[in-house]
């Protein structure tokens, strides 16, 4: 599939699981895998890193 | 069959590598996200699938915080606990509890306003260590070598004025090798430890690029290790200790939702599966 954001073309792994992030080589855009279904997989915005983010 | 669930929010191959222990170890497992669930004062634990036990893994310490709150308040065994999680996601919190316990800790100064911060500064003298009470990975954390980044860095955190930004948490610069020490434990037994080595600078936060390198737990190590994670409430934490050249080990920082990817690679013991075991004896029989 496509990135929404530069329409590069993104390699998703096949067993990439709901909630992962997918990143574009082309732009940096960050996604999170929103649904999976087979090989078609909806996208969403990933999160940006908050301020109370980590361990 | 015993159920692990995993609540996470954002999947990392740490949570990955949980839920493949769970697998392998004969458990059955949900992966939960937090960001899409809905709970209510009516939930109950049965209408989420939620299984015997939770590992709450969320990167968002207020989300997950919350989230454990919720669960508890459904009667579901939580890892870690919402206390143990309170604690340990503020800095002051966790440094008093560890100096109560008599856990060897860097001397630490606390101040309400940006002036009383100031004045406290050049009545102790330079360096300190200025951290935000919430927060990881290193972020906002700078040493305030001498008057003038001093007083740069209390005008700023007066402009941004977010509600702990009016506490000020100051401490001590610990004279040490260019690196400090993560012991994770497991149920208070210590599990593995490494050693991380700052790239640049002082700190030595992985997520920053410092050198992870397998550490041998010595006597004192697992001593002053078992004694944080007791302070703390117990449960899976990440210890972090520096080598002080004159009172040897103290404990910085104790860590809630410890990271372990870089550990598991060169770590003896299996790092998650450990975990996933010690999940197993916190379900209610």
């Amino acid at each position: 599939m496509n990135c929404p954001e530069c329409d590069a073309t993104l390699n998703i792994p096949d067993d990439a699981s709901i909630g992962e992030i997918v990143s574009c080589p082309d732009c940096g855009a960050d996604f999170e895998i929103a649904s999976k279904d087979g090989s078609n997989v909806v996208l969403k915005q990933a999160e940006s890193v908050g301020e109370d983010w980590g361990e | 069959m015993s159920k692990v669930c995993i609540v996470f929010d954002r999947l990392r191959s740490e949570e990955k590598m949980l839920q493949k222990e769970a697998v392998d170890l004969g458990c059955d497992v949900s992966m939960l996200d937090a960001k899409i669930t809905q709970i209510n004062t009516d939930s109950k634990r049965e209408d989420f699938d939620l299984g015997d036990v939770v590992l709450e893994r969320c990167v968002s310490y207020f989300r997950g915080l919350h989230f454990t709150a919720s669960l508890e308040f459904m009667d579901v065994p939580t890892i870690n606990t919402y206390e143990v999680a309170r604690i340990c996601g503020n800095k002051m919190i966790m440094t008093l509890r560890l100096k109560k316990q008599n856990v060897s800790t860097p001397k630490t100064y606390f101040s309400f306003t940006s002036e009383s911060a100031y004045e406290n500064l050049e009545k102790v003298g330079y360096p300190l260590v200025i951290k935000p009470i919430i927060g990881s990975w290193g972020r906002g954390v700078m040493a305030l070598k001498d008057k003038d980044t001093a007083e740069a860095v209390m005008e700023i955190r007066d402009i941004n004025d977010g509600p702990h930004d009016r506490i000020y948490y100051l401490q001590e610069l610990i004279q040490r090798p260019p690196r400090d020490i993560r012991v994770i434990t497991v149920g208070d037994e210590p599990l593995a430890a490494m050693y991380r080595k700052s790239s640049d600078g002082f700190k030595t936060n992985i997520a920053l690029g410092a050198d992870p390198e397998i550490c041998e737990i010595t006597k004192e190590m697992e001593e002053i290790a078992v004694r944080a994670s007791k302070a703390m409430g117990g449960g899976i934490l990440g210890i972090d200790m520096m080598e002080d050249e004159k009172k040897g080990l103290v404990v910085h920082e104790v860590n809630n939702t410890v990271e372990f990817k870089g550990l598991s690679k060169v770590a003896k013991k299996n790092i998650p599966e450990a975990m996933i075991k010690y999940a197993l004896t916190c379900i209610r029989k």
